[in-house]
């Protein structure tokens, strides 16, 4: 393995890194934040809004199902949002910072 | 069978008057063991030719990076699901309908909080083992020692419930006895970590998962076939049902709610049937959002992975697969509730575990009695390959931490050579697997199920956020790592000894109180000269022993009832764990942390200067 030593305090000050940096941060906690409030709705939703959850929609199903089944999709698409976003966004923002550090 | 009647017969003492004979669930011997030696066969071939790739450390704790995304994600799944969610999460939706729906969420939301937080700054800055990520700015020697029991108590709690529950269900359902099945899956285990390090161990876990999803997927599709694949007339089914109704009328005149017919089986399909305490469900769901991500076997997989791309790809495929799991979960669960009954379900195991087993079996049988024979055989050497994935990346996890933080790096200061790190791990593993099985057998009779809520605890509330701050915080160094992993674990202990997890002789003691009055009257009312009939006998006597034994009694730590209402510590643990964390970084501070910070950060972010794992 070729050991190369960098300069981490100039990395940090990078104008792409400094991008990347903030555009993860952003995104992730965010996002994190919403799936976490989203799924919490759930056991606090069973307890204190029995009413709502009870509401028929389709047949016999109730919202309550609907609900806990809803919370399978949203972390599927948001698992594939980030991927896509990151793909997009920063995998390209680091390729950039490393090529440029290359230099 | 002695075993099961055994039990059944205690159930049944306990249980109702009423209750019906026991009935039992009977695996066909001569098909269950040969598919236990098939799977048996098939993972010790991959042992071989995984042990002659494991050369070098990291081809043992991280199968020299060379894990692809895509099998990363199968083992991850594979690592994840343990009996206990195959079999547990089904049987409770069996038998309390959507509370058990409910229960299955919080395992796959687990999984946004490794993908978007933890899984690829694991990948760029780890190595092995937790100890490698919050040793990188800090003094390595006591972080690592800290962070390596930390490993090590996760690790033990989440292997012992597993091993106890491994012997049970092997003595349940194929009648070896319980000390043999633990011993049995324990040379396994210690044969595939010993010998084929974490290659062996993913390929294991590889398997399992594809096991256990298409035993889901065709048990699936034979429930879909009974309700035509229409997901309507099945959840009309489930109303519908008049065994589920009784049962639903059942379970509410305990609370003394009078339901019956349709809309009691509506009921089935709403909330708080099973789980009553809000708070409760709130604490367990912040120790899995949050515990998946500590949990060091989950997190030691991402170093298995080549790039954080990798890494990224790999939580997502876990994520269908671990998802797409629970969510048959719903069909498997409701499938045996209508058609096994859950009165057929609690027949022959009171907490429902047998209920996708049972339903298998009946379901298979419907097109001939072999087919049954042979889906149940399927089935059970699923659990089987699921026992052996999950124990193993325990075991594997358990001794990098033992092998690679304190031997190399604390007591070697790292200077040992590939050879000797690479026996060390082989040693240790070997003794941790048979510390596992000495465990095992020792807590035959002791109530484990408080261990998982235990490991998850910690690894919530000393892991994680250590862990997080590393990654993340600047100012964050050797004493917030020390404080947060120590009062974070100790917090976790603390509240589950005390918690209603325990036994409390005197609730048993209070229990028989009221059986002893109500058979009593019972006999009270009986016409002169005749006596109770045989059960209700056997039942007083027993009540009686239990009053003796357990009158005045108090739990392990002296109390008489839990000083600590919740079942889960997480929502009073996670916030403790995180300001002992943070006072513990603010109140010495380290100037050396918080100038290495711009380079952890920079490494997380971007991979640049990757710690590769292919050492060559």
């Amino acid at each position: 393995m070729a050991t190369q030593s960098y300069d981490w305090a100039a990395i940090a000050k990078n104008p792409k890194f400094i991008e990347l940096h903030h555009r993860k941060q952003r995104f992730l906690f965010g996002w994190w934040i919403f799936s976490t409030v989203y799924y919490f709705l759930l056991p606090i939703g069973a307890a204190y809004a029995t009413d709502l959850f009870k509401i028929k929609v389709i047949g016999v199903i109730n919202f309550g199902y609907a609900f806990a089944l809803s919370q399978f999709f949203v972390s599927w698409g948001l698992a594939h949002y980030y991927a896509h976003v990151a793909n997009k966004d920063f995998d390209r923002l680091t390729r950039e910072l490393v090529s440029e550090l290359a230099k | 069978m002695k075993r099961l009647q055994l039990f059944l017969m205690t159930a049944c003492l306990l249980a109702l008057p009423s209750l019906a004979m026991a009935a039992e669930i009977k695996a066909n011997k001569t098909i269950t063991i040969s598919m236990f030696l098939v799977i048996i066969g098939i993972t010790l071939s991959v042992v071989i030719w995984a042990a002659k790739r494991t050369k070098t450390a990291a081809d043992f704790y991280a199968a020299g990076g060379g894990i692809t995304g895509t099998q990363n994600g199968w083992a991850i799944a594979g690592d994840y699901m343990s009996a206990a969610s195959f079999l547990g999460i089904s049987g409770m939706i069996s038998l309390y309908g959507y509370d058990g729906f409910m229960y299955s969420v919080g395992w796959l939301v687990a999984y946004i909080t490794v993908l978007l937080i933890v899984a690829e700054p694991c990948r760029n800055a780890g190595k092995y083992t937790l100890g490698d990520i919050l040793s990188f700015r800090t003094q390595p020697k006591p972080v690592r020692a800290v962070a390596a029991i930390s490993t090590v108590a996760v690790s033990t709690f989440y292997l012992t419930a597993q091993m106890v529950g491994a012997g049970k269900l092997m003595a349940l359902l194929v009648g070896i006895p319980y000390t043999m099945s633990i011993v049995g899956v324990g040379i396994l285990m210690i044969g595939y970590v010993v010998f084929g390090g974490m290659t062996a161990t993913t390929w294991v876990q590889i398997i399992k998962a594809g096991l256990l999803v298409s035993g889901a997927l065709l048990l699936s599709v034979l429930v879909g076939a009974k309700a035509g694949f229409n997901p309507i007339q099945f959840f009309s089914d489930i109303v519908n049902s008049p065994n589920i109704q009784d049962h639903v009328s059942k379970l509410l005149l305990k609370d003394g709610i009078t339901m019956t017919g349709e809309a009691a089986g509506q009921r089935f399909l709403e909330p708080a049937l099973f789980m009553k305490a809000p708070l409760d469900q709130i604490s367990l769901g912040m120790a899995l959002v949050l515990g998946t991500a500590g949990m060091p076997h989950i997190l030691m997989r991402f170093f298995t992975v080549p790039t954080a791309q990798a890494a990224r790809k790999s939580v997502i495929i876990a994520m269908w697969i671990i998802g797409g799991f629970y969510v048959l979960t719903t069909l498997l669960g409701f499938g045996a509730a209508i058609h096994v009954t859950p009165q057929g379900i609690t027949a022959v195991d009171k907490g429902g575990n047998m209920a996708t087993l049972l339903l298998a079996q009946q379901l298979g049988a419907d097109i001939s009695p072999i087919v049954g024979d042979i889906f149940l055989a399927f089935l059970c050497s699923v659990a089987f390959a699921t026992i052996l994935a999950v124990v193993s990346g325990l075991v594997l996890a358990a001794s990098a931490a033992i092998a690679h933080d304190i031997y190399v790096n604390v007591i070697k200061e790292g200077h040992a050579d590939q050879h000797e790190q690479v026996m060390a791990a082989r040693i240790t593993s070997l003794v941790v697997g048979a510390m596992g099985i000495v465990i095992g057998i020792a807590a035959e009779k002791q109530n484990v199920a408080h261990l998982v809520a235990l490991a998850f605890a910690v690894a919530s509330s000393g892991n994680l956020p250590v862990v997080v701050l590393s990654l993340f915080w600047r100012r964050f160094n050797t004493a917030g790592v020390i404080c947060g992993l120590v009062v974070g674990t100790i917090a976790s202990i603390g509240l589950v000894m005390v918690s209603p997890n325990m036994t409390y002789p005197q609730k048993i003691a209070d229990g028989a109180k009221k059986t002893i009055a109500a058979l009593e009257k019972k006999q009270a009312e009986l016409p002169a000269g005749t006596v109770l009939v045989e059960k209700d006998a056997k039942a007083l006597d027993q009540a009686k022993k239990d009053l003796a034994a357990n009158e005045g009694g108090t739990s392990m730590m002296g109390l008489k009832e839990p000083l600590f209402g919740l079942k889960n510590p997480g929502i009073v643990s996670i916030p403790i764990g995180f300001l002992a964390a943070i006072f513990g970084a603010l109140a010495f501070r380290e100037k050396r942390a918080e100038d290495m910070f711009d380079e952890i950060y920079v490494r997380q972010n971007t991979g640049i200067g990757m710690a590769k794992a292919i050492d060559h």
